[in-house]
C-alpha cells in the first residue's frame, strides 16, 4: 500500500526518458573531458610514438618500431627512474606506516589536530617546498656542514640519489599516509587484544593481525607514490641537479628541448606500460594468498 | 565506552599504551613510536619554515648569508610589474580551473550513481587513471594534442581557419582534467555517507526532485563541494608541469616564474615570491578549514582536512 500511494504522490522519478536525459546531462561534461582530454591525447601519443620526425621539429606519419628500438637500446633513465620510485615507495612505507599507526591507535584526543597538521604541507606549493629542500641540502646548508665536520671536499647531497629520494619522500609521504591511515582507523582493536590474549607477542601480532587489516591501504598508498614517482620532473631537476637523469627529465627534454616528438612519444608509451606492469605485478602479488576485499586505486 | 559494564582490568582498557607495562619491549615500542611521530612532523615542517625565514632575510647578495630580519624583500617583489602579472595569471588559472572542476566534477558526481553498468565501469576507471598517471604523461599528452588540433599546424586551425592557439584555455582545460576527478570523488565520498531519511521526508511531502536537490541535497554535500573548489584551486594555481607545457604568450604563472628563477640561481627576491606562494596556499586551506569545520550530525569530520585525509579509502 505504501508503495501505491508512494507511486502516485512521490514525484520521484520524472519519467523515464526524462530520467534519463538528467543523467546524461550531468555525465556530459566530465565524459567529454576524459575522452577528449585523456583518451585523445593518449591515442595520439601512441600514434606519434610509431612516426617519424621531420627536420624541423615536426611529425611526419609512418609506421616503424625504430623509437621504441631507439628507446630500449639506452634503458638508463627508465633504470634510474625505477630505482628511485622502489626506493621511494619503500621509504614512504617505512616512514609512513609507524605514524599512521600512532594516529590510527594512539592519538586519541589530538587525532583531528594531527590529521590537519598532515594536510596542511600536502596543500601547500609543492614546488616551494621543494625548493625549500635547495637551501636545506645544499653546499650551505646541511652538505656544507658535513663537508666541514667530516673534512671531505668532495660531498655533496644535490645532485645525488639521496638528494633526490629525500625530496620523493617529502612530497609523497602525505599520499602514503592517508590510505594506510584510514584502514588502520577502520581496524578493530579487539582483534589485537584476542591476538595478545591468546599469547601472540607484539611482532608476531603486528605481522598477523595489523599488517594483513592495513594490507589494502597499503597497496593502496604505494600505488598512489611509485607511480606519480616514475614520471616525476620537478624533483629530479631540482634536487637531483637533472644530473640524476630520470625518465622525467628525458621526456621533457625530447618534447620541449629537443623537439623529437615522435620519440618522446615512444618513450612515454614505455613509461605507460612499465607501470601497468609493475602495478599488476605488485597487486598480484601483495593480493597473492588472500582474499582482500575492496582493493581501489584511490 | 564511558563506562564499561564490566570492570575491565586497567591493563587492558585502552590497548597498548596500558599494555606497555605487560610485555618487556612495550615502553621502548611506545617510546619509539612518539619519538618517530615527532621526527616526521618536523621534517614535513622544515622546509617551510626555513622558506618563511629565509624570507625576511635582509641580505643584500647570497641567500643562504643570514643580515639581520628585513622585509625589503617583500616590498621589492610587491612593487615588481612582471611579478604582479605572474601572480594574477595564477589565480585566473587557479580560480578558472576550480570553477570548471567543481561544477562538472559535483555534476558528474550526482549522475553517476544513476548510470547503467556498462558506462559506469569504463568510467571509473578512467577517473581512477586520470587520478594516478604521472603529470609529465598528462602534460605532453595534451601539449601533443592541441597542437595536433588547435595549434598553428593543427587539424582544426586548418579546417575552420580559428587560430585558437595555445594560452589560458589550454592551461585551464588540461588542469581540469585531474581536478574534476578529484572534486568528482569528494563528492561522491560524501555522499555514500549521506543520510538519505531527509530526502525521503522531502519527497513524501511532496517536494520536488529540483527543490529537494537544492534544500536537502546540496546542503549537506558543500563541505565536499568546498574543499573540492579550493583544493583544485590550489594545484592549479601551483601547477609547474601541465602549465609548462601548454603555455601561450603572456600566460606564464607563478611557478614557472619561481622554476626560472631556481635555474637561473636564486636571489633572496626568489624567497620572499616562494613565501607569498606559501602563504596564498595556506591561506586557501584555512580559508576551507574555517568554511567546513562544523562537524556534521553523524560525527564525521566534515572538515576539508579530514575528508582528504578519508579519500584514502
Amino acid at each position: 500500500m505504501a508503495a501505491a500511494v508512494g507511486d502516485r504522490a512521490r514525484p520521484v522519478e520524472p519519467g523515464r526518458w526524462r530520467g534519463r536525459l538528467l543523467t546524461g546531462a550531468l555525465m556530459l561534461p566530465a565524459t567529454l573531458w576524459y575522452l577528449v582530454l585523456l583518451v585523445a591525447p593518449i591515442a595520439i601519443v601512441l600514434v606519434f610514438s610509431f612516426g617519424n620526425r621531420t627536420r624541423i621539429g615536426g611529425y611526419s606519419p609512418g609506421f616503424s618500431f625504430d623509437n621504441y628500438a631507439n628507446a630500449i637500446r639506452s634503458p638508463d633513465p627508465f633504470l634510474t627512474s625505477l630505482f628511485l620510485s622502489v626506493v621511494g615507495t619503500a621509504l614512504c612505507l617505512l616512514v609512513g606506516l609507524p605514524l599512521a599507526y600512532f594516529i590510527a591507535t594512539r592519538a586519541t584526543k589530538r587525532k583531528a589536530l594531527l590529521i590537519v597538521l598532515l594536510v596542511i604541507p600536502f596543500w601547500t606549493s609543492f614546488l616551494i617546498r621543494t625548493y625549500a629542500w635547495l637551501l636545506i641540502l645544499g653546499p650551505e646548508g646541511l652538505a656544507g656542514f658535513i663537508k666541514d665536520l667530516t673534512g671531505s671536499t668532495s660531498f655533496r647531497i644535490l645532485g645525488t640519489e639521496p638528494g633526490v629520494l629525500i625530496g620523493l619522500l617529502y612530497g609523497y609521504l602525505p599520499l602514503m599516509i592517508f590510505p594506510l591511515y584510514v584502514t588502520l582507523e577502520r581496524m578493530d582493536r579487539a582483534l589485537v587484544e584476542a591476538s595478545k590474549d591468546l599469547g601472540a607477542g607484539r611482532w608476531a601480532t603486528f605481522r598477523q593481525v595489523t599488517l594483513p587489516i592495513a594490507l589494502p591501504g597499503l597497496i593502496t598508498g604505494s600505488i598512489l607514490v611509485f607511480i606519480p614517482m616514475m614520471g616525476e620532473y620537478v624533483i629530479p631537476q631540482l634536487l637531483g641537479y637533472g644530473q640524476v637523469y630520470t625518465v622525467g627529465n628525458l621526456l621533457y627534454s625530447r618534447f620541449l628541448e629537443a623537439r623529437n616528438w615522435p620519440s618522446g612519444s615512444a618513450l612515454a608509451m614505455i613509461l605507460i606500460v612499465i607501470m601497468l606492469a609493475v602495478v599488476t605485478v605488485y597487486v598480484w602479488l601483495t593480493n597473492r594468498g588472500r582474499t582482500v576485499r575492496n582493493v581501489s586505486v584511490v | 565506552m564511558a563506562s564499561p559494564a564490566v570492570p575491565i582490568p586497567a591493563s587492558r582498557s585502552v590497548g597498548g599504551r596500558a599494555r606497555a607495562g605487560v610485555d618487556r619491549y612495550g615502553r621502548l615500542v611506545e617510546t619509539w613510536l612518539r619519538g618517530h611521530t615527532l621526527l616526521v612532523y618536523l621534517f614535513l615542517y622544515l622546509p617551510i619554515v626555513v622558506v618563511v625565514v629565509f624570507s625576511f632575510n635582509g641580505t643584500q647578495r647570497r641567500v643562504t648569508n643570514w643580515d639581520g630580519f628585513s622585509l625589503r624583500w617583500y616590498q621589492v617583489v610587491l612593487a615588481d610589474k612582471a611579478i604582479q602579472g605572474y601572480l594574477l595569471n595564477s589565480v585566473i588559472v587557479g580560480t578558472a580551473t576550480a570553477v570548471i572542476s567543481t561544477i562538472f566534477g559535483t555534476m558528474a558526481a550526482l549522475g553517476l550513481q544513476r548510470t547503467p553498468r556498462w558506462f559506469r565501469a569504463p568510467f571509473d576507471a578512467l577517473t581512477y587513471v586520470s587520478i594516478i598517471i604521472p603529470e609529465l604523461v598528462i602534460a605532453l599528452a595534451s601539449l601533443v594534442f592541441f597542437a595536433s588540433t588547435i595549434g598553428p599546424e593543427g587539424v582544426v586551425t586548418n579546417l575552420t581557419g580559428v587560430k585558437l592557439g595555445f594560452g589560458f584555455h589550454t592551461i585551464v582545460s588540461a588542469l581540469a582534467l585531474f581536478n574534476i576527478s578529484l572534486v568528482m570523488l569528494l563528492v561522491r565520498a560524501r555522499m555514500s555517507g549521506m543520510d538519505r531519511t531527509h530526502v525521503e521526508a522531502s519527497y513524501d511531502l511532496y517536494g520536488t526532485p529540483w527543490r529537494t536537490f537544492w534544500q536537502i541535497t546540496f546542503p549537506q554535500l558543500l563541505p565536499a563541494i568546498i574543499a573540492g573548489f579550493l583544493l583544485s584551486f590550489t594545484f592549479a594555481f601551483d601547477d609547474y608541469l601541465i602549465t609548462t607545457f601548454v603555455n601561450g604568450q603572456g600566460t606564464s604563472t607563478m611557478p614557472l616564474f619561481v622554476f626560472g628563477q631556481i635555474r637561473r640561481g636564486v636571489t633572496p627576491a626568489t624567497n620572499a615570491v616562494a613565501a607569498i606562494m606559501l602563504l596564498v596556499t595556506l591561506s586557501v586551506l584555512l580559508l576551507g578549514q574555517f568554511l567546513t569545520r562544523r562537524r556534521g550530525a553523524t560525527g564525521r569530520d566534515t572538515s576539508v582536512a579530514g575528508m582528504i585525509a578519508e579519500q584514502g579509502a
